[in-house]
């Protein structure tokens, strides 16, 4: 029965792929063995320019940076399935639900390079993310557990920048998406989704009709909108939160930027480094309000380096234009007077 | 005929919880030993060991262990080496973040932040480790060699750690630890208990650090209150490398030249080491001395003692403000032990060894040292209680036994 059960699953997402070729296989997502490519779901039509369309685009207001990447983000929602959400807008998605985010850069010839495509699939058993690698030709992508890196080159602000790309392992992508120890999707927080295709939202925020009272979250480059204090807390939220969090990744730090924080200490400010080691170079407080530059966040943020470069995850390049923001902010913050 | 009950009864315990498919993933060094490694290491099943083979295994980003029950064995700590000087990502070479594992007999070299992390991972074991940055102390060397965090039921036994800007051995906010067998040398701080709760580190040898064993609690942590640790029989000598921690790192306040160093802990036992050739003092009990806003934490030490250390040479170069001006007054030396005497007297640490141990008699914890009224500490007659001995899991001391 134990080698049974898998194969049953296979031979059933084999059915429902070869039934509809661009359909996506509700099998597949569910099933026990993960599928050795990307097309074992059927998200894609043959490549990853051309989603299927069961799957719903959304983007978000404030993103994670990942060295200028740009990212494709799918949901997927089982047929006849219904989303629900907790007081804080965070979308709860039935078993059978898959998030799908592909990775690429500008290729030279126009278009996007994609290089790799993650999903998190929400299985009986709970929430499993999986890094999946294009390969070459396009044609499809092939599921590396262990991740890899991968060089890319690309354009920013007319010059070109050379990275050895990060696809994640799978214990990384259970870095950032755990709660208490268990994954969980990271992103879909009503207040930071849009919805390019007309109709999406309409359709979501029936199944959730509170949705529509909670206010959008600022848009971390707004240049019109938002207050400085808002668009810097929502970047240091989306790019720190999901481990600087009392039950994330780095909970013994604490230091909480998920919006947990009571009272400046917790947020950074005034506070002394614990475990961080050579990365608090010469520097005393995580924020030192008033002075960007003796704070520990923007060195941390500016460094490259593995042992000092914060998020420790998903960055080889400096995303100038968030640390811009942040050091905005802390400038802004009147020096405490001792 | 109890005992061999006993081991027949555990014997029984380990057949129960080994799963029934437990079997070895053999990992060699060579092209792709990333990757392959890496997979192995999410491939494992609980009761699986991962084994590495012989030889350097030459890795390009941080390796990460998150299933339960896994054992990672090597064919030995300079035999097998996991090298981290071309990594390209992570906070550490390896991360663990499951319960029940063992890390055995390999070496671990040059990783760009912490060697060996283990966050949340319960009875975990760390044993014939080596861990090490090859340069010599430096600043840009990583942080922790070995660094349990958030952890019940802590073993770490025959390890070296060697070049850590921080501490060598780390433990923080975790609680039933037990660091033994063990050796630091040359990193800021040799081994190091932190926001944690009971804590016993015996037989172990700290020597060419900048300080030897440190027991430090500190505000705005998850977990504070440190108490319950006991520090014996150890050998804690010639810890006078300079301090090379980046100075906002909070060893960077470590003088260069310490043994032993309690900071704001509560009961914590120092007894049967050998200590000595430190050039600020053996034992220092002092308080946390920077401003704080958090009303749960203490920063003054409570309820230390120390009885039966054999001391010898201390004292000739201490490293803190006022240091040296005592030391003229005292003839050229320092004292062996001394406190900082903040707190008043009912803090006051419980000393039986046969040496000179000085109160620094500062008003409170915001006084300078520049300005200490220092006196003389007398021995006392007696001592409370002894605190008890750790205990961890039998089948955690089985594994090593």
């Amino acid at each position: 029965m134990r080698f049974l059960l898998p194969f049953l699953a296979c031979f059933a997402a084999a059915v429902a792929t070869s039934a509809a070729p661009d359909n996506v296989s509700d099998a597949a997502v569910t099933a026990a063995l993960n599928p050795p490519t990307l097309s074992g779901f059927g998200f894609f039509d043959g490549s990853a320019a051309k989603p299927s369309d069961r799957l719903i685009p959304y983007e978000l207001r404030t993103p994670l940076f990942s060295d200028y990447a740009t990212k494709q983000r799918f949901m997927y929602l089982p047929a006849g399935a219904s989303v629900t959400a907790d007081n804080d807008g965070r979308l709860i998605f039935p078993v059978g639900t898959a998030l799908i985010k592909s990775f690429g850069f500008a290729a030279a010839s126009g278009g996007l390079d994609i290089i790799e495509t993650r999903v998190l699939l929400h299985k009986a058993s709970g929430w499993v993310a999986l890094p999946y690698v294009w390969r070459a030709d396009g044609s499809d992508a092939d599921l590396r557990i262990g991740g890899t890196r991968v060089p890319v080159t690309f354009a920013h602000e007319g010059a070109q920048k050379s990275i050895n790309y990060g696809v994640p392992n799978k214990n990384q992508c259970k870095q950032c998406h755990s709660v208490a120890n268990d994954i969980m999707p990271i992103g879909p927080v009503w207040q930071n989704l849009d919805f390019p295709r007309k109709g999406d939202r309409q359709r979501l925020s029936k199944m959730v009709p509170a949705l529509m009272q909670l206010q959008p979250f600022a848009r971390w480059n707004a240049r019109n909108d938002g207050s400085l204090d808002d668009k810097a807390k929502q970047y240091l939220k989306v790019n720190c939160g999901h481990c600087h969090a009392p039950k994330g990744s780095a909970s013994n730090s604490g230091l909480f930027l998920d919006g947990s924080a009571r009272g400046p200490v917790a947020l950074g400010i005034g506070k002394r480094p614990v475990a961080a080691g050579r990365a608090s170079g010469d520097l005393d407080f995580i924020i030192a309000p008033g002075k960007p530059s003796q704070s520990i966040l923007i060195a941390r943020m500016e460094s490259t380096d593995p042992g000092i470069a914060m998020p420790e995850l998903g960055r080889s390049t400096v995303h100038k234009e968030g640390v811009s923001l942040v050091r905005d902010w802390i400038a802004a913050m009147p020096q405490e007077s001792h | 005929m109890r005992k061999r009950d006993l081991i027949f009864a555990s014997a029984a315990l380990c057949a129960l919880v080994q799963p029934l498919h437990a079997k070895t993933i053999s990992v060699m060094p060579g092209d792709g030993a990333q990757e392959r490694l890496q997979e192995a290491l999410i491939a494992a099943e609980p009761g699986d060991i991962v084994e590495l083979g012989a030889g350097r295994f030459a890795l390009t980003d941080g390796l990460s262990l998150d299933v339960d029950g896994v054992t990672l064995k090597g064919q030995g700590g300079v035999e097998t080496t996991l090298d981290f000087a071309g990594q390209q990502g992570a906070g550490e070479g390896l991360l663990v973040t499951s319960d029940n594992v063992v890390l055995r007999e390999f070496g671990v070299e040059n990783s760009k932040g912490d060697g060996i992390k283990s966050k949340g991972a319960d009875r975990i074991i760390y044993y014939k480790l080596r861990v090490e940055w090859t340069g010599g102390p430096k600043a840009s060397n990583g942080a922790y060699g070995i660094y349990p965090v958030e952890s019940k039921d802590v073993l770490i036994d025959s390890v070296l750690v060697r070049g850590a800007s921080d501490a060598g051995i780390y433990v923080g906010q975790s609680r039933n630890i037990i660091v033994r067998n063990s050796t630091a040398v040359e990193n800021v701080a040799g081994i190091e208990i932190e926001n944690s709760f009971d804590a016993d580190v015996h037989n172990n040898v700290a020597t060419h650090n900048t300080g030897g064993i440190l027991v430090f609690d500190l505000p705005n942590l998850p977990q504070m209150g440190g108490h319950n640790v006991r520090i014996f029989g150890n050998t804690i000598v010639n810890n006078m490398t300079q301090n090379f921690a980046p100075k906002g790192n909070i060893v960077a306040n470590v003088p260069t030249g310490t043994g032993v160093m309690v900071m704001a802990n509560r009961n914590v036992e120092v007894f049967d080491n050998v200590i000595g050739e430190n050039g600020t003092t053996n034992i220092m009990i002092v308080g946390y001395r920077f401003p704080f806003k958090d009303p749960k934490y203490d920063p003054t030490p409570r309820g230390v003692v120390i009885w039966n250390n054999q001391h010898s040479r201390a004292g000739w170069a201490p490293q803190f403000r006022g240091g040296t001006e005592i030391a003229a007054a005292l003839g050229g030396s320092f004292p062996a032990i001394f406190w900082d005497g903040a707190g008043g007297t009912e803090l006051r640490p419980i000393i039986q060894d046969d040496v000179m141990a000085l109160s620094l008699g500062l008003s409170d914890l915001n006084a300078d040292t520049a300005n200490a009224q220092p006196v003389p500490l007398a021995r006392s007659v007696s001592r409370p209680a002894s605190l008890p001995a750790i205990i961890l899991p039998e089948l955690m001391e089985a594994i090593v036994r």
